[in-house]
Parts: structure tokens; sequence; C-alpha cells
């Protein structure tokens, strides 16, 4: 599977409440989530993310509240692929499992920056920045992990096991 | 090379001799837990995985906490929707207003979790468990959801680090300033992935309100669970609280740690993290005037009885600053009670501060307390993030009841000391 698109970029430890303010969380719609996503961060970032687009950011992205919600609402609002220095682990736990791609790659988190058209290759994890001209590579996902991105998340997963 | 006590647990749960850090594994569930913000997302994905019933009704708890008593018709159909799937599911730990309380308080209280137990929650605090020697850890919806369905979860197994406690806190300290100390040294990703593993000579200075205090917030320093050794008063605490049976797993003295750190209790002075991440600590004698418009005493991190006594210690005979609303919020009904009962009530009351039912309300801002543009809290709550508790340009500085309780009745940050 491969992505493509222009990168929104923010900086370390962008917790789950800027993500999505719990104010919203009386829903779990992910339309209307993906209105309010990064509202406290960037009241830009809704008018402008368009459909493939990449967000990457520094260090512990996703830090703070459990809330799927986060992950949802990023999906939802079009972002095709997270690249990080290092993800919060539950927000790691629920990206996987709702199907949102996530790389951890820090050499690509600090080198991208606001605006660059990237492509991700999931399969081999190498992050192309065709406006830089260069490449990194993500550590693959365990092969576990990977079955469960195949079957579109741990829902996916579980049904297969079930049936 | 030996286990730490973390992956003993997990290594028990996974039917294995032996476990090693970065192995991937399914262990078995003692006990899933969600609340009112994270289960329904979790049942519309339960119906999704096609499963008729829950792996067992008695190991699920579903205690909706966050925006109870229901803030508006969304929360209230959201409460709605949950109650009606553990109905209908048979689910036996669904805990109704009127029972319920902030679910970390509640859980323990409850007896639903002992010594050695594997417990995952839709909850990222779900890590407090930590204090009673189990291995307890926030997941998401998702998560909850195939928990509820298979009674397993895949973890990969965390290195741990050990913090070794010395020494005897001073007058004041208490588990918050213990675990703002050490997040203040270690930073809100110190702990990334890995386990907290608290031991030393220190904890027999340690309450266990004060343990789930410092379990509590194992999570805001990024690790993935925090947990006590068991001693005499974990044990004391899990008999007086349930009749499971429990086990208790002690770390092999050849267990790695990827850092062993020496935190002197004695040492450690009344600490505050300043906005906008609870790395941001200072200690209280390098705290300028630093004028406030609320209080908060509460959530599963402070509202505890022990908490209460420590605010009605400072509140005692002494009025809250006109400028401030100071809002108290015992975490269940049972701490309500008995704070009621010792009297603590009537201390607040006439000090001029509020007492709410127990809900996690003001903690996430969800409500009972929401902070206006540029106005400043001091809240014994665990997270100070841009817009927690209300308008993006409002700020939380996190401190114990104690400093919490001072800084009301002082109008700026204060130590119960300097009244």
């Amino acid at each position: 599977m491969n992505v493509k698109g222009k990168v929104i970029k923010y900086g370390d430890n962008v917790d789950t409440d800027v993500i999505i303010p719990a104010r919203y969380l009386n829903t779990s719609d992910p339309a209307e989530l993906a209105r309010h996503c990064m509202e406290d961060l960037d009241k830009t970032f809704v008018s402008r993310v368009n459909k493939g687009d990449i967000l990457v950011a520094g260090k512990n992205f996703g830090c703070g509240s459990s809330r799927e919600h986060a992950p949802i609402a990023i999906k939802a609002s079009g972002i095709s692929c997270v690249i990080a220095e290092t993800f919060a682990r539950i927000f790691f736990r629920n990206a996987i499992n709702i199907g949102l791609p996530i790389l951890e790659c820090p050499e690509a988190a600090r080198d991208i920056s606001e605006g660059d058209e990237v492509s991700v290759d999931f399969t081999t994890g190498v992050i192309t920045n065709i406006t830089k001209g260069k490449q990194y590579t993500a550590a693959p996902f365990p092969e576990f992990m990977q079955e469960i991105i195949a079957a579109g998340g741990l829902v996916g997963y579980i049904r297969k096991q079930l049936a | 090379m030996g286990m730490t006590m973390t992956q003993k647990i997990l290594a028990d749960h996974a039917g294995l001799d032996k476990v090693t850090a970065g192995q991937l594994i399914k262990a078995r569930l003692d006990m899933v837990l969600g609340n009112d913000i994270t289960t329904p997302v979790a049942v519309d994905e339960f119906k999704k995985i096609g499963a008729d019933r829950v792996f067992d009704v008695n190991k699920i708890a579903i205690v909706p906490d966050h925006f109870t008593p229901n803030k508006d018709i969304k929360s209230a159909q959201q409460v709605k929707y949950i109650r009606e799937f553990a109905k209908q599911m048979g689910i036996v730990n669904f805990f109704e207003v009127g029972q319920m309380g902030v679910e970390h308080a509640l859980l323990p209280e409850k007896g639903l979790v002992v010594c050695g137990d594997v417990v995952i929650g839709a909850d990222s605090h779900t890590c407090t468990y930590g204090a009673l020697g189990a291995f307890s850890t926030g997941v998401g919806s998702t998560d909850m959801a195939a928990g509820m369905a298979t009674g397993e979860a895949w973890f990969k197994v965390p290195e741990a680090m050990k913090f070794v406690l010395k020494g005897k806190p001073g007058p004041w300290v208490t588990g918050k300033d213990i675990i703002l100390h050490i997040i203040g040294k270690i930073g809100v990703d110190g702990a990334l992935y890995k386990s907290m593993e608290f031991t030393g000579d220190g904890l027999k200075w340690l309450s266990m309100d004060d343990r789930f205090t410092i379990a509590n917030m194992a999570i805001e320093a990024g690790a993935k669970n925090g947990i006590f050794e068991v001693d005499e008063k974990t044990i004391e605490y899990v008999k007086e609280h349930s009749q499971r049976e429990y086990r208790v797993f002690k770390a092999d003295e050849d267990a790695e740690y990827t850092d062993v750190y020496e935190i002197d209790l004695s040492e450690v002075k009344l600490t505050v993290a300043f906005p906008h991440l609870p790395e941001n600590t200072k200690t209280i004698d390098e705290i300028g005037d630093i004028k406030i418009d609320q209080v908060v005493i509460g959530s599963c991190t402070n509202g505890r009885i022990e908490d209460m006594r420590m605010a009605a210690k400072v509140l005692k005979g002494r009025k809250v600053h006109p400028d401030v609303r100071c809002i108290i919020i015992p975490a269940t009904q049972k701490v309500w009670k008995q704070a009621m009962d010792e009297g603590l009530f009537s201390i607040f009351i006439e000090a001029g501060a509020a007492v709410s039912t127990p809900t996690c309300g003001p903690c996430l801002g969800g409500h009972m307390g929401i902070l206006a543009q540029g106005e400043r809290a001091v809240s014994t709550t665990n997270r100070n993030f841009v817009g927690r508790m209300g308008h993006p340009e409002s700020e939380i500085y996190l401190a114990s009841p104690a400093v919490a309780a001072a800084s009301a009745v002082a109008g700026k940050i204060a130590s119960p000391d300097s009244l």
C-alpha cells in the first residue's frame, strides 16, 4: 500500500486533548469529530487539510488520554498517514487497531518540512520526500501487527480468528 | 536473566514460563474496564466483531463517570446506550449514578482488582491499579471490545525502569509530590513503552492512597504501567476490600532494568507542574506570585479519603479567598460518606468551598468547573495540557490536595506552611 500527500507538521508532545478536545467527546461520529480535529493546537487545520495529506510530528505524538476518538478524528479528517519521532503507546495501539497508518521514523520526522510532498510505501517502510529528493526508512512492523493492519484493524483480525 | 514484576505477571497470564522484553504475547484478562466516553465506541466495535456474549459477565466493569450525572442530551444518550448493552449482556459491574465513582478510585474499593491481576481499561489512568501489585494498562475502545469478546489482549512485553524509594517524606509531602518530582526528572516520555517499578525501604512510609496517586500518573511519564512491590499494606488493603484470591509476584534479583533511580523521599519538596505539561515542575519555593481563579480537589489521582482529610486539615478554620472558586469532589460514594461522617464537609462548607457528587467532571473539561479564557486553576488532577479544563487559553497548575487547599485560601499558589 502506498500513499502520497502534502505534509502538515507539528512539534513534540501533541496530546489527545488538542487532537480532539474532550468537550466534543459526547459523540463518536467520525465526521463530527473530524470537524474539531486539532482545534486547540491549530485552528486552521480543519480548513486546510486535504484528503491524502500526511501528518508529521516530533516526539510522543498522541500522549495523554486513551480516547480512540483521536486517531478516528485524524483518519476522518482525510490524513492518510502519521509519521512521528515516537508515538505515545496507547495512541500507537489505537491507530493500528482502527487502521490509521502510522510510522515511527525519527530521521524523517526531523527532516521533513511543512508543505513537503511525501510518499510512503508501507510494505517496505520507505518514506520518500519528493520535494527534497530524499529517502528515509522506518522500521517495519512486526509480523503480528502487519496481520492486524492487513485485516483492516483489530476487529477484522478477531473476526477472522473467531470464524 | 530474570524477569521484572510486570514480566512475571504477563508470563503467568500468557501461560509461559518466561517472557523477555519486546516479545509479543497474548495474555488472559482478569478485568476489562470502560467509561461513558470510551465504552460507546467499544460497544460499536464489539457488535462489528459479531460476538453475541461477553467472555465473563463478572470480569467487565463499566463506569459512567466522565460526563455524569449526564451533563447534556448527547452524554445521556451515550450512557443510555452502554446501560442497555450492560443489561443485555448481563454485565454485573455496571455502576449507575448513586453507586458509581471515579473509576480508578472505585474498582480497588469494590475489590475488583487484586495483586497479580492483568487488567486493561479503555482509560489511560487504568495504570492506577499497579499500586496493588497488578499489571494494569490503558488501551483504546477497540482493545476493550476485543477484550470483552475474547478475554484476552495482545501485549508487547515492556522493558522496565526501577525506582528505589528511600527515606521518609517531609511534612505535607504526599504521593502527588513524589510522582510530579519523578515526572519532572524523567519527562513526559521518560518511561515511554516501559514499566515503572516502585520498590525500596521508603515504601513503608507510603499509604495505599499515596501509591494509587503515584501509579495513576505513570502514564504522564509515557509508561505502559506503574507497579508497586507488594508489602503488608497491600495485602491488608486487598483482604479488606476483596474476597478474591490474590497472588504476589516479585521481581527476580537479576531482573534487567533500563534505568535505576534512587529517590530520597526526605528530599522531595512540595511540587507543582506548570502549564502545559506535567513535566514542567517547580518546587514550592521556586514559585513566585501566581494568582488563581479556581481550585479543584478530586479525580482518580487525588479524590480519595486521605486527600479529603488533607484538604480539610488545611481549610479548617480558614476561608477560601474571595476571588477563588474551590470545588471539592470526593471520588466515590464511599469516600463521600466517609468524608461526611468525619465532619470534613462542615469544614469545607464553612470555608466556602463547594462539594460535588463524584464525577471526573472538570478534570477533562467536561463539566462542574470549566475555566474561562485567561483563567488559572490549581488542580489535584493529572493533566495540564492546553484546553484540558476548558478554554484553550486557560492554565492548569497540578498540585497535591494540601497545596491546592492552601492556594484556595491564599488566592495564589501557596504552601500550607505559608498560611
